[in-house]
């Protein structure tokens, strides 16, 4: 791939004794959508967590834009960090602050607008997920799935050309999935917006993902358009699409499984 | 083969290092904008005021605890006129900005370590990186001036209150005369005795903030995790503060 966006080459991290990745290699296009799939603790959260330089690899490189993010020192990743958006599994307000000052805050930070255009902004972006009337709520006062659709919101606020979703559906109710699914589709759509969406709900896959990557035992084991994937015949493939509890995948050695998802280091 | 550490020693180090970064990250932060005056401010209020009451009850009771010690003490050798010279010192050198310290660690530091803990686990931490936001400028350099500034104002009342302790017990109680007892009080001390206290306070402010901060910040591991992390804050602490206080003393006097 020619323009790739992201770009990332043989990528390897570890956590003391666990190898958590273990080589990947996955590129996303400028304006493409691609989705990670995988179990719980395949390290999917680990992988998102390095293309914006929150974890730094053993070895390989991530590349945005042609520019190595391990590379980057400590003031140059937070200019590289503009260019993103990011949601994170359990919505990651700040619950010291408001709906509203949690909306605004990429905002107030990132770009230079008036107080009018901030609040106008943000309004939007809570609609957009369909939540109004929140704005003076604490983070505290609102539902799991509230609080989701509030940290997606603050993502893609400052409308940034990388968005990168963490679980953005998982344990949210069918409509407000698809609502979410067609939000992405959206920005993906018309703003062309480059996005990296890991989970493992597959409805939510097929929708949302121009390609489907399936990261197994620290590596991609597949990547294809929705339809071509849905007929691969890769059993660990069928297994995690089609849910079933016996298979290839069930007969892994747990003690590989990485349990807690390491935040050791700062850049 | 590679020579390990015994693990207690390990650990030490690391805390250590991490200590030395965070105290580097702390000053390379502190001059560049956006200054956060309102925060600072917050925490200056949370800090400081809230410590008000637990302070002057400290130092209050202690001055009288002093007092009614020295008074026993010194009647066996019929220096009893000591007594306010011996309270007064001891408080504004020594007494008041340790116990104070001792006291912020346990309500301030420990609730540092448990907010930065929690930020940490609920990826609250990773949000503001990825908002192009430092954690340490935004989170960690208000709470640290805040406490490094507060805590001498504090130790200033608690001076006055460990005083007015040793009065309160001294005169009315133990039938010392009242002027003499003022007059004695201020008779050995000069400005030196009350500034180095005031230092020490400022250097105990920031050692239990950056303690308290830095153990929240490296939280991992869930509710658990906090819960370690808010003990550490406060045993860390208040180590440190003890065996400064020595160090302090000796440059000091």
């Amino acid at each position: 791939m020619a323009d790739a966006k992201i770009r990332i080459r043989d990528l390897r991290k570890s956590f003391g004794p666990k190898l958590v990745l273990d080589g990947v290699d996955v590129e996303v296009a400028q304006a493409e959508s691609l989705v990670i799939i995988g179990g719980s603790g395949t390290g999917k959260s680990v992988l998102l967590k390095h293309v914006i330089g929150l974890l730094k690899p053993d070895s390989g490189t991530i590349e945005v834009d042609g520019e190595a993010v391990e590379k980057l020192g400590s003031r140059d990743i937070v200019e590289f960090r503009r260019r993103f958006g990011m949601s994170f599994q359990e919505g990651a307000l700040f619950d010291s602050m408001t709906v509203w000052q949690n909306v605004a805050f990429p905002l107030q930070r990132l770009r230079k607008l008036s107080r009018q255009e901030i609040d106008e902004r943000v309004k939007e972006c809570l609609a957009m997920v369909r939540l109004e009337g929140v704005e003076e709520k604490l983070p505290s006062q609102l539902s799991g799935g509230m609080r989701r659709r509030v940290g997606f919101a603050r993502a893609v606020a400052h409308q940034p050309e990388i968005l990168l979703f963490d679980e953005p559906t998982t344990g949210l109710d069918p409509v407000t999935t698809a609502l979410i699914d067609e939000v992405i589709v959206d920005l993906n759509d018309r703003l062309k917006t480059t996005t990296l969406t890991i989970t493992h709900d597959m409805e939510s896959a097929f929708r949302i993902g121009d390609r489907i990557a399936m990261l197994h035992r620290g590596k991609i084991i597949a990547t294809a358009p929705p339809e071509e994937f849905r007929r691969l015949d890769d059993p660990r493939v069928q297994q995690f699409i089609h849910g079933q509890a016996v298979g290839p995948l069930s007969e892994e050695d747990p003690s590989r499984e990485p349990r807690e998802v390491g935040r050791l280091e700062t850049p | 083969m590679t020579l390990r550490l015994p693990r207690p020693l390990e650990r030490f180090f690391e805390e250590m290092g991490r200590y030395v970064l965070m105290e580097g990250r702390i000053f390379a932060w502190t001059p560049r904008p956006p200054y956060d005056w309102r925060e600072l401010f917050r925490q200056m209020v949370k800090v400081g005021i809230g410590s008000i009451p637990v302070v002057f009850l400290t130092t209050m009771f202690t001055g009288g605890v002093m007092a009614l010690q020295t008074f026993t003490v010194l009647r066996r050798i019929n220096a009893e006129s000591f007594v306010a010279a011996g309270v007064s010192l001891s408080m504004v050198r020594e007494l008041a900005c340790v116990l104070s310290g001792l006291i912020v660690a346990g309500r301030a530091g420990s609730a540092m370590g448990a907010e930065l803990g929690t930020m940490r686990v609920t990826e609250q931490i990773d949000a503001l990186e990825v908002m192009a936001t430092d954690p340490v400028h935004y989170l960690v350099v208000p709470r640290v001036w805040a406490t490094t500034i507060m805590l001498p104002f504090l130790v200033l009342m608690g001076d006055f209150v460990g005083i007015l302790g040793g009065y309160l017990v001294a005169v009315p109680l133990m039938g010392a005369n009242p002027v003499t007892y003022i007059d004695r009080t201020f008779q050995f001390m000069d400005l030196n005795d009350l500034f180095s206290g005031l230092i020490k306070a400022a250097v105990f402010g920031h050692l239990l903030a950056v303690i308290g901060c830095q153990m929240g910040y490296y939280t991992k591991g869930g509710a658990e995790g906090v819960g370690r992390s808010t003990t550490a804050a406060v045993v860390i602490a208040s180590i440190a503060i003890l065996i400064s206080d020595f160090f302090l003393t000796r440059i000091l006097f």
